[in-house]
């Protein structure tokens, strides 16, 4: 090999891909198309480990709209309306500059679901960090905290809720996942294929610069190593205040019907979005990039089709009303320019002022690249640390203390307090009001819920059970809103696919992550893949995290999570059946091991059913998935929310053959705490294990008994924001 | 002409920003830097120098709460 | 009678606001920053958002605009006005209310609902109007830069002219603005702006519903005017 053709290596290339370029071209690619073909071949674009497992995903359903391959997913809330959605991960962006690598994650994902012409309503996070003793994992979190917050506020849509997790293996490679939710009437909604042979192309936003040059698809495709500060020049700057005028822009010139198809312009830039909706719509495509906006002079053909520069949408429109399309970019003060056209050539051909520096069958570029099979070997035992931080000593009390105030378990509010969550005024139930956001849709006449949910920790423990607990626990917050589940979505955070055991975690993830949808009936309607999430200390815990969107009736019948009167009962439902494998209690005191058991999803889905309609009928005082550090952590969580204290016991759950710390903190799907008369709960089948009241918790355990005031327990569960700011964050 | 207008808070207001700086220098290895203030700094190319002043007055800095300087470059 | 409120590029409480003003009276529709000609509106309302990403300063922008050129003539003639937020911003720094607004003493934006106490206060279009006795606002904030800043003369001018129209409860301002001040008119009482979000809460299934009596003085002062 010469130097010369060394080239594709730094590009992340491997011989035998490039090779196979060759062939596809029949010559050697030039600097334009090996620079394009390189980020289109990367693991960020094509998927190249994970897109045959993805296959196992069921994607259909009645009440789909628009599935995998659209640039959102989307489902059907009646009366003509429809929800999109869609969660994408930002993670390598964000470990190297936390606060513009959450942002502009955030921008994307709004891209992604205005793009098929809703209007955003929503934004969830799910963030992971390494522990909160780590410098580092203060800034990061601080910086994507401002950062999600930051653009979210500024372009106006709420963000209503999230999830944020603090584990070790998290510490060189934080998570940065950000959730959508859009609302459009069913037949306005628009695909990104390109069509129309002859109809021009328009790039409409932001002005074209080196931002993310070699970016975010050549560092998601390698691990993060010694030295990523030089990688800095590289972060993409997202300026929320741009991609508030161009989502009006594009909302407006959807609603004139001005657009045959519309795909926002992420990761590779103009490559991957030209590129994508070519081979959607089974044509070619001339771009010219002489016409496209600069921001900065003298940038090279190559550049200015690989800049991931942030704001920007591509749309395709008939010649005839392109006039009035840079009108409107003109009224909305942001930027609008003829750059291409659409041809029958199945091929791109990029060009500057008429002459061709790039020419590139559709084909090869989109869907030519080659997919691996995973070379998947389950792993000896546990591979991640463990490291104590209780004493052996502990009572069940300061168990429950040391629970509630581990940054994992402890109130967010430092943080969702920092987000807009009402613009838009839908938000009926706000962050940790509730275990999922409420939205209301008075157009629709009824309402989502929304949760996004995920434990690296179990899916380490066991990646196929620990999948299947995200779907059942995203499942399980629904229904405590009374919600019942119409479409999933999720993002896959894994660590080197190419060693055997993140293959192995990667391909059982996915089996359960489909036979849990199978099972559950709920279609997954979109998604995203996130690999190499691995530092010098090995990977990180194999992250699949849910996004669910569900329908309920009527916004003013929906539980909160808070206990609500004295003298309510207290009340267990569904097959719980806790144990102390992969729980929080486990990791405090050192002994995580591999191992999860199994749980029953029909049996879970029964409950599911039965809690929702309880919900919906209005028998329910409070309802709460049982999660992170198990019964008494939740109990607990429904006495600060609701401030009244509790008296309860775990007979029921001795009974069933737990252990008294099982039944204490064991973690497991299936169990809902409710509250509510009496007489209501046992008619529901529930379980009655005590009464709502005075201002202490009180768990019978024997002697493992616990009796904390209420106050104390609050403590522990705000101390969140002392640990995040300590000094020298 | 080019111009630089430097814009810094009026002394005597409160100036968290400034402050928030100034209190994080210690842990990072900087003894003995006091009186932070963190403003703001505009960079332009003016026809009419004359102007300039009436610019910074109505737009580039509000008078009631902070104080500017233009440099001509 | 009819609303008009102003919007800007950035703006994004526009829309919550044009239903807020509609549920305390009449019609509301919205006024595109480039128009010089309110439309013979009877009251208008700048609303909360980032106009202008915020950049320069909140506000300082989009102060300049022509609709609010038309918003300082309808003023000046007597016509209320409502600022929410970033509405605030845009009016102290167009000089049609005193004092400006600085960033939250946390340095942190602030979402969270807040309780404000109306004083009583000689402007007709705040709910304690006519020095009845300050009752309890249950509201929304939700600012970056919200800390109420004016020189101590200033501000022992507004406090004797009954110009402090809303006052953050105790226990209840979290940005550190100066004596408490959420919200103050101008000194002819017929301008009003406030950091709060009223048009938040004028919902049940949302929070709660005391929003809509600051829209109802309003609209009780346009439809006086």
């Amino acid at each position: 090999m010469t130097v010369e053709t060394a080239k594709h290596r730094e590009l992340g290339l491997t011989d035998s891909e490039f090779e196979l370029i060759v062939e596809k071209l029949g010559r050697e690619p030039n600097d334009v198309e090996l620079a394009m073909f390189s980020l289109l071949w990367s693991e960020h674009c094509a998927y190249k480990h994970s897109r045959k497992l993805l296959r196992r995903l069921p994607t259909e359903g009645e009440r789909v709209v628009m599935g995998p391959g659209e640039n959102a997913g989307a489902v059907d809330v009646g009366n003509g309306y429809a929800v999109a959605f869609k969660v994408e991960s930002h993670n390598h962006p964000s470990a190297v500059e936390p606060f513009q690598g959450a942002a502009t994650g955030v921008g994307g994902i709004l891209r992604d679901v205005f793009a098929l012409g809703a209007r955003p309503i929503a934004i969830l996070d799910s963030l992971r960090f390494g522990e909160l003793d780590s410098v580092r994992s203060r800034h990061l979190l601080d910086g994507a905290v401002r950062g999600i917050g930051h653009y979210g506020n500024s372009i106006g849509v709420a963000t209503v809720g999230g999830e944020i997790y603090f584990e070790e293996p998290y510490e060189h490679n934080c998570l940065v996942n950000a959730m959508c939710v859009g609302l459009a009437k069913t037949d306005d909604m628009v695909r990104a294929a390109a069509a129309g042979v002859g109809n021009a192309v328009v790039l409409m936003g932001a002005s074209t610069g080196r931002d993310g040059i070699g970016g975010a698809s050549v560092l998601a495709s390698a691990e993060l190593g010694e030295g990523d500060e030089a990688k800095r020049p590289t972060v993409q700057i997202g300026d929320p205040f741009e991609e508030s005028k161009v989502l009006e822009c594009c909302l407006e010139l959807l609603g004139k019907g001005l657009l045959v198809s519309l795909q926002d312009l992420g990761a590779a830039g103009l490559t991957s979005s030209a590129g994508e909706m070519a081979s959607a719509g089974g044509v070619g495509i001339d771009l010219d990039v002489a016409r496209v906006p600069l921001r900065e002079a003298d940038m090279e053909p190559f550049e200015i089709m690989v800049s991931e520069s942030q704001e920007r949408m591509l749309a395709v429109v008939e010649p005839a009303k392109v006039r009035e399309v840079l009108a409107l970019c003109e009224k909305w003060q942001t930027g609008g320019a003829e750059i291409g056209v659409v041809t029958d050539t199945g091929r791109v051909r990029v060009l500057r002022d008429g002459e061709v520096v790039g020419d590139m069958p559709v084909e090869a570029l989109v869907d030519g690249c080659p997919l691996y099979d995973l070379e998947p070997a389950e792993p000896e035992g546990w591979i991640y640390g463990n490291r104590a931080t209780l004493s052996p000593d502990a009572t069940a009390e300061e168990e429950l203390l040391a629970l509630l105030a581990a940054p994992s378990i402890a109130s967010k509010r430092w943080a969702f307090e920092q987000y807009d969550s009402v613009v838009g005024s839908r938000t009926v139930r706000r962050p940790e009001a509730a275990d999922a956001a409420v939205l209301q849709l008075p157009e629709a006449g009824n309402a989502v819920a929304v949760s996004i949910d995920g434990n690296g920790r179990r899916v380490a423990c066991d990646p196929y059970e620990g999948t299947t607990e995200a779907v059942l626990e995203c499942a399980q917050n629904l229904a405590c809103v009374g919600a019942e589940p119409l479409g999933l979505t999720n993002c896959l955070n894994f660590g080197n696919p190419e060693k055997p055991a993140t293959a192995w975690q990667l391909d059982r993830a996915v089996s359960g992550l489909a036979d849990a949808c199978n099972a559950l009936g709920v279609p997954v309607v979109g998604g995203n893949v996130s690999l190499y999430n691995e530092g010098p200390d090995g990977p990180i815990y194999p992250t699949p995290v849910v996004g669910m969107v569900g329908e309920l009736p009527d916004p003013a019948r929906t539980a909160g999570s808070g206990f609500v009167a004295e003298g309510e009962a207290i009340g267990l439902i569904g097959p719980f059946a806790p144990t102390l494998a992969g729980s929080e209690l486990a990791k405090q005191r050192g002994v995580l091991d591999v191992g999860l058991p199994s749980p029953d999803v029909a049996a879970v889905a029964a409950a599911c059913a039965v809690v929702r309609d309880a919900v919906r009928a209005g028998r329910l005082a409070s309802a709460h998935d049982i999660s992170d550090g198990g019964l008494a952590v939740a109990l607990a969580e429904c006495a600060i929310a609701g401030g009244i204290g509790c008296e309860a016991n775990i007979e029921h759950l001795r009974e069933r053959g737990c252990q008294p710390e099982e039944a204490l903190f064991g973690e497991g799907s299936g169990g809902f705490l409710v509250s509510g008369e009496r007489a209501g709960l046992e008619q529901l089948g529930a379980v009655l294990i005590g009464t709502v009241g005075g201002e202490a918790i009180e768990i019978g355990a024997g002697d493992r008994s616990i009796a904390v005031p209420l106050a104390d327990a609050e403590r522990a569960w705000r101390s969140l924001p002392a640990q995040a700011e300590r000094d020298g964050a | 002409m080019r111009a630089r207008v430097l814009i810094r808070p009026k002394e005597g207001i409160l100036d968290p920003q400034g402050k928030a700086v100034e209190r994080a220098l210690p842990a990072l290895g900087f003894e003995g830097i006091g009186h932070v203030h963190v403003g703001r700094m505009v960079e332009l190319e003016a026809e009419d120098p004359e102007r300039l002043g009436e610019l910074c007055e109505k737009l580039l800095a509000n008078p009631l709460i902070e104080d500017y300087e233009i440099q001509t470059l | 009678m009819i609303w008009g409120v102003v919007q800007f590029p950035g703006s994004c409480d526009e829309r919550d606001a044009l239903h807020a003003c509609e549920l305390a009276n009449g019609e509301a529709r919205l006024v595109w920053h480039e128009e010089r000609d309110l439309g013979g509106v009877d009251a208008v309302v700048i609303p909360g958002g980032f106009s202008y990403g915020d950049y320069l300063r909140a506000g300082a922008i989009a102060r300049f605009s022509p609709a609010m050129e038309a918003v300082a003539a309808f003023a000046a003639a007597g016509g209320p006005v409502l600022g929410i937020c970033n509405g605030f911003q845009v009016l102290c720094e167009a000089g049609l209310l005193p004092g400006a607004l600085l960033r939250n003493e946390e340095l942190r934006f602030t979402c969270r609902q807040v309780e404000l106490v109306a004083e009583g206060s000689t402007a007709e279009l705040t709910p304690s109007a006519g020095g009845e006795p300050s009752s309890r606002l249950s509201i929304p904030a939700k600012h970056g830069e919200g800390r109420y800043y004016a020189p101590d003369a200033v501000l022992d001018g507004l406090e004797a002219n009954g110009q402090v129209a809303y006052r953050y409860a105790e226990g209840h301002n979290f940005n550190g603005a100066a004596r408490d001040i959420a919200g103050v008119t101008n000194e002819a009482g017929n301008v009003v702006g406030l950091m709060p979000h009223p048009e938040h809460a004028v919902d049940p299934l949302t929070g709660s519903t005391d929003g809509l009596r600051v829209f109802e003085a309003v609209a009780a002062a346009g439809a006086r005017a």
